[in-house]
């Protein structure tokens, strides 16, 4: 699940992790509010506006039709309520959200970070993720902050340095030191950081993030370490311990289909294919949507039915991937083990009468226990179901129908 | 020896008196499994199934001298039921349960460092040996005696697999499902290990999918230690970067843990790798002639 900036603020907050201190706003009246509560914290008449969606690139990408970025720097009142007024509602078109683009319902005023002191200003970058080979967290950071991190590693990997966090033990202090010693930080601003680090690391532990990124992690002027921006990813499988979190979770930035489909537990992801699929188990619906992209289609959907391929279930899958007016065709791939597939074709057939008028071939694939029954009773519906048993069979019907 | 398990093999199930637990017992006793007991805490002293329940691995270790344990034990509990078992000395700790959190592998992966036990999983299909034992949710029948050798991520795509092999005339000695989580215990190289110093596997199957680097892994040590014919299938070329596609681990996360990458890797280690989930058992018949 991933959080908005606003969210993961105010988590990491609670772990003493300082952020840029800011309020999100769904309108110009709020925004306004915000303005003025910034100011008086801040003394400072500059705030920043910043739109809320599950993106990156935001500084850099515009709203639709118009020149207004997505993050901008207001100096007044008016000028806030102004660029406020442009995103919200607007289409934030950024190079990771694609030419759709996502709608703004949500900006943060945020305090303006670059205020005056007596010392310069430094950006930096750190990330926490799981490194899936070693079995452990990495915390990686680099002092090239405020760019795209993955075009630092590429063009200057020396300047990408990485510390592993052993499990038993957690993040050691003389760790969170050499991070802050290797962003050649001294006095007070190495002291904070090392607090920092530690408390983002517990953060990131606590809140069982899969992905933890502070891009830019800032030194002000007066030595103090902020999150400026915060990109949380959350572990899905560890939501149920974390309930006050997953109410966190914004359905507007989901595909509707994708939210349709939880609710009847299949397993769905949007591709923009013309051949639908439904298939039981994860890998045998990737490898049906690669052999459906070998006969010469290509998929518009992930779907894992999971273990109980029922009438119900085929009929919700069906619906869903009707849903898009791109789909030329259906493959159905069950591979029954537990499940009877004699079953499995009741539950289609049921699925098929109910549903009324489907005007796209739809084929069927039932292959393990009682394939045979199965497939005889699809021929003998009367229903436009071709069946098969073989994947090789199923692959050259999709072959015809997509020719 | 076959691999893993044979018909010797003692098992417990720990979370035997839920409904998935009593159910797969049942079908792993029909199999032939030796089957001594389960745990289910708090229900020692009961039986189940005509077998004993423990409180404890401890307990069910010493009085049943079981050497494999299988979990069906809930997501927020399964993490502990592992430790449990390598504490009490368990061989070999095969874990069905989907949906562990990642954090609880952590811990888990550190424990059982310097441990004699093996865990297979999490979120798999468990451990096959056609003839002898099942320890797993798998449809038995389809896996029909043979000398090929089967890893995979993946459930329903290991059954897939195994049908074509049988159907291409050939059979199965032993499937390891290893599970589709980003940490799991016994990975695709180790499981390919496995079957190259096995006198009763002649060809291995690899099945792999998106995410992590366990293939490229896996091929790498073929490339310098194979002795048998490798057939070798990446599931996921049509899956888009960023998005999780049904397991946990298949994600795509950079260039190099595409499908397509694997596929490149895995080719120039020598391994017969094809491009259709249809033609994963014929390419087997085939290399092996």
């Amino acid at each position: 699940m991933n959080l908005h900036e606003y969210q993961a603020k105010e988590l990491i907050k609670k772990y003493g992790v300082p952020v840029q201190e800011g309020y999100a706003s769904s309108t110009v009246h709020e925004a306004e509010e915000a303005y003025r509560n910034i100011k008086s914290q801040t003394q400072n008449n500059f705030a920043v506006v910043k739109a809320q969606i599950h993106a990156g690139g935001r500084g850099k990408g515009k709203i639709k039709g118009t020149e207004q970025r997505g993050v901008a720097v207001g100096k007044s009142l008016e000028e806030v309520a102004t660029i406020a007024g442009n995103i919200l509602g607007g289409t934030l078109v950024t190079i990771q959200t694609g030419e759709a683009g996502k709608k703004v319902n949500k900006v943060l005023i945020a305090q303006d970070v670059y205020y005056p002191g007596p010392n310069p200003t430094k950006e930096f970058y750190l990330s926490i993720l799981l490194d899936r080979a070693k079995g452990q967290n990495v915390i990686m950071y680099s002092t090239e902050g405020g760019m795209d991190i993955e075009e630092v590693a590429h063009k200057t990997p020396d300047k990408i340095f990485k510390e592993w966090v052993h499990p038993s033990g957690g993040l050691l202090p003389f760790q969170a030191r050499k991070i802050a010693f290797n962003f050649g930080l001294k006095g007070e601003a190495f002291k904070n950081c090392v607090k920092f680090v530690t408390n983002l690391y517990n953060a990131y532990v606590g809140l069982d993030c899969s992905m933890l990124e502070i891009n830019p992690l800032f030194k002000t002027s007066d030595d103090k370490i902020i999150a400026v921006d915060c990109k949380m990813n959350l572990d899905d499988n560890a939501l149920m311990r974390h309930p006050d979190i997953e109410a966190l979770r914004d359905l507007a930035e989901e595909d509707p289909t994708e939210v349709e489909a939880g609710k009847y537990n299949l397993n769905f992801v949007k591709l923009d294919g013309n051949v639908g699929c439904m298939v039981n188990g994860a890998g045998l619906a990737m490898a049906t949507m690669d052999m459906i992209k070998l006969s010469g289609g290509n998929p518009a959907n992930f779907l894992d039915v999971g273990g109980t391929a029922n009438a119900q279930t085929v009929e919700a899958g069906f619906r869903i991937i009707m849903k898009d007016p791109n789909v030329k065709a259906i493959l159905i791939n069950i591979f029954g083990g537990i499940v009877r597939c004699d079953r499995v074709a009741a539950g289609v057939i049921d699925a098929y009468k109910n549903l009324g008028n489907i005007n796209i071939p739809i084929i069927v694939r039932l292959q393990g226990t009682n394939a045979e029954e199965a497939k005889k009773l699809i021929d003998e519906s009367g229903l436009k179901v071709q069946s098969a048993i073989l994947l090789s069979e199923a692959a050259d019907l999709v072959k015809k129908a997509v020719a | 020896m076959s691999v893993l398990l044979n018909k010797n093999s003692k098992v417990i199930v720990q979370g035997f008196t839920g409904t998935e637990g009593s159910f797969h017992a049942s079908q792993m006793i029909e199999y032939g499994t030796q089957v001594v007991g389960g745990v289910t805490p708090g229900k020692g002293g009961s039986t189940h199934l005509d077998r004993p329940v423990f409180n404890t691995v401890a307990d069910a270790v010493k009085d049943s001298g079981a050497n494999v344990s299988i979990i069906f034990v809930p997501p927020a509990f399964a993490a502990d039921a592992i430790m449990e078992s390598a504490e009490a000395g368990i061989e070999l700790i095969v874990c069905i349960t989907e949906g562990i959190p990642v954090q609880d592998m952590v811990k888990v992966k550190n424990y059982l460092q310097g441990k004699s036990s093996r865990l297979i999983g999490p979120n798999c299909p468990g451990v096959i040996t056609a003839d002898e034992a099942k320890v797993g949710i798998m449809p038995g029948f389809i896996f029909k005696k043979g000398r090929i050798g089967i890893v995979s991520k993946s459930g329903t795509l290991t059954y897939e697999a195994a049908d074509q092999v049988v159907k291409a005339g050939l059979g199965i000695s032993t499937a390891i499902g290893i599970g589709g989580d980003p940490i799991i215990g016994t990975t695709t190289k180790e499981a390919v290990e496995l079957f190259m110093n096995d006198d009763e596997t002649d060809g291995i199957i690899m099945i792999g999918e998106i995410g992590g680097g366990m293939e490229a892994e896996a091929a790498r040590w073929i490339k310098d230690n194979g002795k048998k014919p490798v057939v070798g299938f990446i599931a996921g070329q049509t899956a888009p970067p960023g998005r999780r596609m049904g397991h946990a681990g298949a994600i795509i996360g950079g260039a190099e843990d595409t499908a397509a990458a694997k596929m490149k890797i895995l080719s120039e280690c020598g391994v017969h790798v094809v491009a259709s989930p249809a033609d994963i058992g014929k390419t087997m018949a085939e290399v092996l002639k």
